[in-house]
């Protein structure tokens, strides 16, 4: 597969503050790649830099094969960029919205009306082509502004935060739309806080102060996971987080709603100091069962 | 349980001074605009242009000319030779007007009771217009007095102008742009520091709190006073070195009823916060609703007394017009108090009616 | 466990126009409860929580917090609660110390008082460092300590916390959580209203809110068993899909 993306030793600073500090990630033709962290990352900074946006201070950028610094217009055309963002016409209407960036990337007035068609149909936009995108959904804005983004048939999509801010049954609708222009050969890298999501992407890559922690496909993930993690359910059970906390050989109690989970590095002395623990304190009701690390458990392990 | 007016004052004094970037512009605005305002609105006019056809060429008409050379309110843009040469001119703007002396003038002086001059002027500007026929005029009664010296006139005027002898009219404009300004700036100061707390959401974070409306508006207002003292206090300052404005009355009571304007006027921008939801939309209303009443209906340029008697009426609730009252009287007249308790009184109604307004507008909660 | 009742509505309903943001709700909080609201933009969050804030007022149905009538007593109310919400409605421009010294005031804190709690919420949430920082100059994670830390300056009875962790990094956002349980268990209620997953998962119990109606209420567990599904997204989902 060809490498439709190549960041190497990438570094921009602000100032003082370094954004983003050698940073490498290469994303293949036709892959979905997650880049996945807390704000201030440096999430909005590669991307930008990538769409020639802002100027690396160190590094290459490669889009396409093409050098982001030398060839930027050529990579304009390449590239669909989402940002953050992403600001429609909030008077104009949904097709008024994508007519403008179809001139604005002119696209051939032949062509112009058989895209618009596709991709209203294709978000599902259709039957309300004529409504003004300030009385747009959350949802429906999101895929307005992706509809936008994609009327030059772009062959990378770069997405900052795309559903940040979209209640969740729009935001599984906007990763199926993604997954279909996946299907069809388009490159995505997507930027998002939320660790649930990642789970949609082909690849995440971890990034935090500026670095990439790991890049792992989603059945990996729990793989990288350097402790064992186990959860325990009973009655009282912020009263037992309390007494495993600081124990000797557990290195984290967490409660999650109903249940606690504890994790460390040894199984067996995990498991005793538990039942230890609960036995001394008379609380007998209870369930300890190992289970396996999430994303967000596996971020919290790399960033330590 | 205490007040919890100091506690919001206090933030909003860091505030002002966090943001030196601000400050400077409410410093450099009106001082700027002092400026421009001081030397382009001057209804004095100088170097009137005009052009002369002189087509007697005598003694008596080089002397009349001489009425029009020798003083600064006229240039001499062009001496002609034939009346084709002035219409041109005029349409170019070259000359505002022209002075033809017909041929025999000097012979007509003496001989009949009459010796007709004719004078053509543009009148596209009817103001400067009527300026230049009174100059116009007054050279040549000047001219007249030269050459009947012996003449009794039984009626003359004989006029003494107080106040302002010389009739510079910056001496009337600047003491209303202080007005003018204080005005604009006031309503803006605080209109902008509560509708920014609404966008930013922290006014949300507040209203959760027990606190009162009353507490949020004069903790809001108090510190603007402070500024908006200090901005006019420049704004003086730097007429008088500038334009050497005259201040003929007392400054401490210039201060103390320049503060009963500063409140009326901020009660005015409090009162548009409490609508407006935006900092942009809280802008500009408070310059459109401020600026253009101040300007047109306060008499800071067109006498209100001119006005049709609908405007007369509304210029009343132009806090402006009470402020140009006690500026221009202590200014320039340097009248005491006993002159001024009318639209002192009037501005400290104003300012108490539009607050106690806004805080039974400004609502503790997210309604209406 | 026999626990008081810290707030409790009943036909609980607001509209806006001929809009109906909340539609006749009824539920119970107890003290120490870590009670989440989950629901789509528009779903009726907000305008529930800024109800119990004294913020707007019902149209119709009762509700109490803390024993306070909401038509009535809403002074008190804003006395026991505090608010923390997603844009961590902080002073930018304001030191850290400076913003915590305000949100004492406008709680009627006296100086000295003041001056307690100030140094207490500093230690309590380990600000001393940036004490004397510029806001807008701290990382998230920490403003977000920062208006945690200002919500809580009048010890209230009751928190609502507005989306609080969206776009944290994990660690800050699990220590956020083992603060709001140390607060749970001493005592105080704690509303959550979301719509991150990541944030859901930490609630005792949960209420899923669709067009200004309460359709599903219960622990994460009893939800994901009753629907029988792996997530509560997916429990979500199910409901928002038929």
């Amino acid at each position: 597969m060809p490498i439709d993306i190549e960041i190497t030793h990438l570094l921009k600073k602000y100032g003082d503050v370094t954004a983003v500090e050698n940073l490498d990630l290469q994303v293949k033709q036709g892959e979905m790649m997650g880049l996945i962290g807390p704000d201030g990352a440096g999430k909005t900074t590669t991307l930008r830099i990538l769409c020639g946006l802002l100027r690396a201070d160190d590094g290459d950028c490669l889009v396409g094969g093409r050098d982001v610094k030398k060839e930027l217009t050529t990579i304009r055309g390449l590239i669909g960029y989402m940002p953050q963002r992403f600001s429609l016409y909030p008077d104009l209407t949904v097709t008024e919205n994508l007519r403008f960036f179809a001139d604005l990337f002119c696209v051939p007035k032949s062509e112009r009306e058989t895209r618009l068609e596709r991709l209203l149909q294709f978000s599902k936009l259709g039957p309300f082509s004529k409504r003004r995108a300030s009385a747009l959904s959350g949802g429906m804005k999101q895929k307005l502004a992706l509809s936008c983004t994609l009327i030059h048939t772009p062959r990378v999509l770069l997405l900052d935060e795309p559903t940040t801010g979209v209640d969740p049954v729009s935001r599984r609708e906007f990763w199926d739309i993604l997954k279909e222009l996946k299907e069809q050969g388009v490159t995505i890298l997507v930027t998002t806080p939320y660790m649930d999501e990642a789970e949609r992407c082909d690849r995440i890559a971890f990034i935090h102060k500026g670095r990439i922690l790991a890049v792992e496909t989603p059945i990996d993930i729990p793989g990288l996971y350097t402790r064992v993690l186990y959860e325990l359910k009973c009655e009282n059970f912020v009263h037992a987080a309390r007494l495993l906390e600081g124990q000797n050989d557990i290195e984290s109690v967490q409660i999650f709603g109903d249940r606690v989970h504890i994790s460390g590095f040894d199984e067996g002395k995990i498991l005793s100091v538990v039942k230890k623990s609960m036995k001394d304190n008379g609380l007998e009701q209870y369930s300890l069962s190992k289970i396996t690390a999430n994303i967000e458990d596996v971020f919290v392990d790399l960033m330590r | 349980m205490k007040s919890r007016i100091i506690p919001i004052v206090r933030k909003e004094i860091i505030h002002i001074l966090r943001d030196p970037r601000s400050l400077i512009i409410i410093f450099i605005m009106p001082t700027l605009m002092i400026i421009l305002f001081g030397y382009a609105i001057t209804f004095d006019i100088r170097d009137i242009k005009i052009a002369v056809l002189d087509q007697d060429r005598s003694q008596a008409s080089r002397q009349l000319l001489e009425k029009f050379t020798n003083t600064d309110y006229f240039k001499i843009a062009g001496e002609l030779t034939g009346r084709d040469r002035i219409e041109p001119m005029m349409m170019s703007r070259k000359i505002v007007a022209a002075i033809i002396i017909p041929p025999g003038f000097g012979r007509d002086l003496v001989s009949l009771p009459v010796s007709p001059v004719q004078v053509l002027i543009d009148g596209s500007n009817a103001n400067t217009a009527t300026i230049v026929i009174n100059y116009l005029s007054a050279a040549i009664n000047n001219y007249n007095l030269d050459i009947n010296r012996n003449i009794h006139i039984p009626l003359q005027i004989q006029p003494r102008i107080w106040y302002n002898p010389d009739l510079d009219s910056t001496n009337f404009i600047v003491p209303g742009l202080l007005a003018v300004l204080m005005m604009m700036i006031c309503a803006m100061l605080t209109s902008i520091t509560i509708s920014r707390e609404k966008e930013t959401g922290t006014m949300e974070q507040i209203l959760v709190s027990p606190i009162k409306s009353h507490e949020i508006v004069i903790g809001k207002v108090i510190p603007y006073i402070l500024v908006a003292f200090l901005v006019a206090s420049a704004v003086l300052i730097f007429a008088k070195i500038v334009f050497n404005v005259p201040i003929r009355g007392s400054l401490v009571l210039l201060a103390l009823l320049s503060l009963v304007f500063i409140y009326a006027s901020l009660s005015l921008g409090v009162l548009i916060s409490s609508k407006a939801r935006t900092q942009q939309v809280a802008l500009m209303i408070s310059l459109v609703g401020t600026l253009l009443p101040s300007i047109l209906l306060s008499g800071f340029i067109f006498p209100i007394f001119a006005m049709p008697s609908a405007l007369q009426i509304l210029s009343y609730i132009v806090p402006a017009k009470y402020y140009l009252v006690i500026v221009r009287g202590i200014l320039l007249k340097g009248i005491g108090f006993q002159y001024l308790y009318a639209p002192v009184i009037f501005l400290f109604i104003f300012g108490t009616l539009l607050l106690a307004v806004s805080m039974k507008n400004f609502k503790t909660n997210l309604e209406g | 466990m026999n626990r008081e009742i810290s707030v409790r509505t009943r036909d609980l309903t607001r509209q806006f126009g001929r809009f109906t943001a909340v539609d006749h709700i009824s539920f119970e909080v107890y003290d120490g409860e870590i009670f989440g609201f989950l629901g789509a933009n528009g779903a009726g969050k907000t305008t529930t929580i800024r109800m119990l804030c004294g913020l707007l007022l019902p149209s119709s149905g009762e509700a109490w917090v803390e024993g306070f009538d909401v038509y009535k007593e809403t002074d008190s109310i804003k006395q026991n609660i505090g608010y923390m919400s997603q844009k961590f409605s902080l002073y930018e421009d304001l030191t850290v110390s400076e913003n915590i010294e305000f949100f004492g005031g406008v709680y009627g804190l006296s100086p000295r008082e003041l001056k307690k709690t100030r140094e207490k919420a500093l230690s309590d949430f380990s600000l001393e460092k940036v004490s004397g920082k510029l806001t807008r100059e701290l990382p998230l994670g920490w403003k977000q300590r920062l208006a945690l830390a200002c919500s809580l300056l009048h010890n209230p009875k009751v928190l609502f916390l507005d989306e609080p962790t969206g776009g944290v990094d994990p660690i800050s956002r699990r220590e956020f959580w083992q603060k709001i349980y140390a607060l749970a268990e001493a005592g105080t209620t704690v509303f959550v209203t979301t719509h991150y997953m990541d944030e859901v998962e930490y609630c005792n119990r949960l209420s899923i809110m669709h067009n200004g109606q309460i359709i599903s209420m219960g622990t994460p567990n009893e939800l994901k068993t009753r629907y029988k599904k792996d997530s509560i997204e997916d429990v979500f989902i199910h409901f928002i899909d038929k």
